[in-house]
């Protein structure tokens, strides 16, 4: 063997070394992110905090409103009357997305014509798709203007009806979002969680 | 002369230091509590007492009864019927039912909090402190502690340990007069008898040193990990660094 | 002034911060294991600042949050209890490995002339860290953190006159307060980290001008080749980084032995008296200071006078800094100096760790003796030094430094 030969095997050998270190330390690297990432999740109090939420509907009239809050976020429990069931069939046309057929913004349970385990009772995210904000209650009908009574966002005007579907031409470009729910009892819901029925 | 003298005092100092630092804890010196954390079912026995004796007066507020029902291998249904007196969902932690404000009147200190009384005290103590309960007809609680004289905790257990008395040897010198406990007489029985009362004192004790720090044994099983993978990137370090030095002379 | 112009030698033309401060930086050849705390030093500080930041989302700086907080953080907060062990954990190495960096540095002379500032801007980095460490353990806001805070505060109040309005300063309130707590961890997560971090800066950029010193105390910039490289020094990569590795990763092992198996070092690290919450109305049995601060706490309590104390405490943390001017021998190396400085250091090193010891014993009988007389030999260990190192032998220095490859 000469010594080209063996300064060969050397330089061969050094860059073996190398890249093994480079890959351990790599490795090792992300195995140490993963605490530090996973420490940013939810915590076991955000958890706690965020637990289901039961609602008492007694209290609550046709066409009355209530507005709770699961995980923070902003839920409306509406009880839609006659009427209000009525117009859900009314102008289709002009709604983005009548049949609910966008998968993630509700259970598969809710995807019907009124987006309910029971029509009468809406129960949806007080969040607007488009950049989050609160939309108002807007119950009234207003024939002439198209309106058939909804939600309407005041930060950039889009629009939805009493299934919290979203109108053409605004902003928002999906149907508000329904929450996992079940029913309890007939007079007592819970939001955050549903297993067990649909 | 002088000088011999300091060196004895020195040499004296490192033999009292051992002496001194066995009885730190001022009073009767602590028996061995000898727990065993990985005994599931001591941990489960222990959860229990402290659910049925302890937690009537003191808080967990630092533990959720999920957490113990994980680590303890209880189901749902067992930690909801068998430990959450206090609570409704699993989530939720060990408070008590009893408003502090209330607690300091009854007892002239709010039950201290036992989330973390495993680290702050020590197994030892805890066990010592356990079973030093002692008939003190001028307490207001009618007992005394050898581990922590003039405490407001009465003494929860007698039913299962009977009531004792303790002995005391008193000792002058030089004036002062000190008091040394030699050791317990029983007065009444309790239901169990000393064997069972200690098994049942060493399984509490046990529990309450988990619950200062539940990830305990997950963090020693991470560890071996841990070390492995820096013992296998050493020795690939090792390799390089002589790989590289071998052109330096 | 001239010498210091001279130390800041200009970068050569053409040489990029990488080339001149990695892989052109040349030192010795001949480091021996004592090189490594430096850059183990580097690593602790990485370490600090990430788990800091991670803590710091979930910390809550107040006296009525702080202690759930950090249990919050222990236990409901995933992973939590690893950031913090780390953090708590690296707390106590940070001393470790920077007292033992300092010892290497009184070992080979490393403070002696061209190196002043380098061991100048080193001791600042040192009272920083001290202040950092010092506020760093207020904030879990248990008895330990409120009393040993309350002692310490207090020690200012021995200054005549002004002492009693300095520490109502330091604490923003007639006692240790939420208001303490919260201006605390202001300087614990900012501001002195930010110091730090520039003075460690500072540090290797002056190092790095001047070159590092070695196991035999000889420039290696005396004795270039034909190409400008010193003759026994190596390429800072890949030949002390290669070797640094190792040392980090041994490191590393033993630190993680401790995050992993003991993170309260048998009450050293965490304090048993933290477990438990501030309580305003009972000072633990037993307090003293954190491992790390017991050598001059207990050079504080040797002194039966509070305000002699105070100054003896104050002069015992600043003393080294005068080492560059005290230390008066020809040589820079332990290995070249005579009997009477070897013996002086160790007697010195035996009378620190004793203080330290000393620090965490009660303050009664025969300790405060024993602290009485190493504080004596502390302070003789400097104040002599001008006399012992003129007068100790000293053996011929070889041109070139000792390896053995």
């Amino acid at each position: 063997m000469t010594e080209d030969d063996a300064d060969r095997i050397d330089r061969n050998r050094r860059h073996f070394l190398a890249v093994a270190a480079a890959v351990t330390g790599a490795v090792g690297a992300g195995f140490v992110a993963v605490p530090f990432l996973a420490s940013l999740k939810p915590s076991a109090r955000a958890q706690a905090l965020g637990a289901p939420v039961e609602v008492p509907l007694g209290s609550i009239g046709p066409g009355e409103m209530v507005r709770v809050l699961w995980r923070g976020k902003l839920v409306f429990v509406l009880r839609r009357n006659d009427a209000m069931l009525g117009s859900l069939a009314e102008g289709l046309d002009n709604l983005r997305d009548p049949n609910s057929q966008v998968v993630d913004q509700q259970p598969d349970y809710a995807a019907n014509e009124t987006r309910s385990l029971r029509p009468e009772w809406l129960v949806v995210e007080g969040s607007c798709t488009h950049l989050g904000c609160a939309p108002l209650e807007d119950f009234q009908p207003r024939p002439v203007e198209g309106w058939g009574g909804g939600f309407f966002c005041p930060c950039h005007g889009s629009k939805f009806d009493l299934a919290g579907r979203v109108y053409k031409g605004v902003p928002a470009p999906s149907n508000l979002k329904i929450p996992p729910h079940r029913f309890v009892r007939d007079d007592l819901i819970l939001i955050g969680q549903d297993s067990g029925v649909a | 002369m002088g000088k011999f003298n300091v060196i004895t005092r020195l040499a004296g100092a490192v033999v009292l230091l051992a002496a001194a630092q066995s009885f730190a804890a001022g009073g009767a010196a602590l028996e061995h509590a000898n727990i065993d954390p990985g005994n599931i079912a001591s941990l489960q026995r222990g959860a229990r007492n402290f659910m049925n004796y302890c937690s009537g007066c003191h808080s967990a507020k630092y533990v959720r009864y999920n957490t113990i029902g994980k680590d303890l291998e209880l189901s749902e249904e067992q930690l909801i019927e068998n430990l959450m007196f206090n609570a409704e969902k699993t989530f939720e932690a060990i408070e008590v039912s009893m408003p502090e404000a209330a607690a300091g009147r009854w007892f002239g200190v709010a039950p201290p909090d036992l989330s973390l009384i495993g680290r702050a005290k020590g197994a030892d103590y805890i066990y010592s402190f356990l079973k030093g309960f002692y008939v003190q007809s001028e307490s207001p609680t009618g007992v005394d502690n050898t581990v922590l004289a003039g405490t407001s905790m009465p003494h929860v257990l007698w039913e299962l340990q009977g009531f004792q008395r303790a002995e005391f040897a008193e000792h002058t010198e030089d004036g002062v007069t000190t008091r040394h406990f030699e050791g317990f007489e029983a007065v009444t029985d309790g239901s169990l008898d000393a064997e069972g009362f200690d098994e049942f004192v060493r399984d509490t004790v046990n529990f309450l040193v988990y619950i200062a720090e539940p990830i305990r044994s997950e963090r020693r099983t991470l560890g071996v990990w841990v070390l492995m993978y820096l013992i296998f990137f050493w020795i690939i370090a090792v390799m390089l660094k002589k790989q590289i030095w071998k052109d330096v002379n | 002034m001239a010498r210091v112009e001279a130390e800041v030698g200009k970068r050569p033309e053409g040489m990029s911060t990488l080339e001149y401060h990695v892989t052109k930086y040349y030192a010795a050849k001949s480091f021996n294991w004592w090189y490594v705390f430096g850059v183990l030093a580097f690593v602790v500080l990485a370490i600090q600042l990430i788990t800091g930041i991670f803590l710091t989302m979930n910390y809550k700086p107040s006296a009525e949050e702080a202690f759930a907080s950090v249990e919050y953080i222990m236990r409901d907060v995933e992973w939590g209890w690893l950031i913090r062990y780390l953090h708590s954990t690296g707390a106590s190495f940070f001393f470790i490995v920077v007292y033992l960096h300092m010892f290497r540095a009184m070992l080979y002379g490393s403070y002696k002339k061209p190196r002043e500032l380098i061991w100048l801007i080193g001791m600042l980095i040192f009272f920083v860290l001290m202040a950092e460490a010092f506020a760093g353990y207020l904030l879990p806001w248990g008895q330990m953190s409120y009393w040993g805070a309350q002692v310490i505060i207090s020690l200012f109040g021995a200054i005549p006159v002004v002492g009693e309005g300095i520490v109502e300063f330091i604490r923003g309130d007639y006692s240790i307060s939420d208001i303490t707590l919260n201006r605390f961890f202001a300087l614990h997560v900012i501001a002195l980290p930010l110091a730090l971090v520039g003075l460690v800066f500072v540090h290797i950029v002056a190092l790095h001008e001047v070159g590092s010193n070695n196991p035999d105390g000889i420039e290696i910039k005396k004795n270039k080749g034909p190409d400008g490289v010193p003759l026994d020094g190596v390429a800072f990569h890949p030949y002390h980084t290669s070797k640094d590795l190792v040392a980090i990763l041994v490191f590393l092992m033993i630190f993680s032995a401790v995050v992993f198996f003991a993170p309260e070092m048998g009450g050293y690290f965490l304090e048993h008296a933290n477990f438990e919450p501030a309580n305003l109305r009972a000072t633990p049995e037993h307090i003293a200071p954190v491992w790390y601060f017991t050598p001059f706490y207990a050079i504080l309590r040797a002194v039966p006078d509070k305000l002699w104390g105070f100054i003896l405490f104050g002069l015992s943390v600043v003393l080294p800094v005068f080492l560059p001017w005290l230390d008066r021998s020809r040589v820079k190396s332990i290995r070249y100096r005579g009997w009477i400085y070897k013996s002086a250091l160790t007697v010195f090193v035996i009378s620190f760790l004793t203080l330290g010891w000393l620090g965490v014993q009660p303050a009664e009988g025969v300790y405060v003796l024993m602290a009485r007389i190493f504080t004596v030999i502390y302070f003789a260990f400097f104040l002599l030094m001008p006399y012992y190192t003129t007068i100790d032998k000293t053996k011929p220095v070889p041109e070139r430094v000792v390896y053995h490859g």
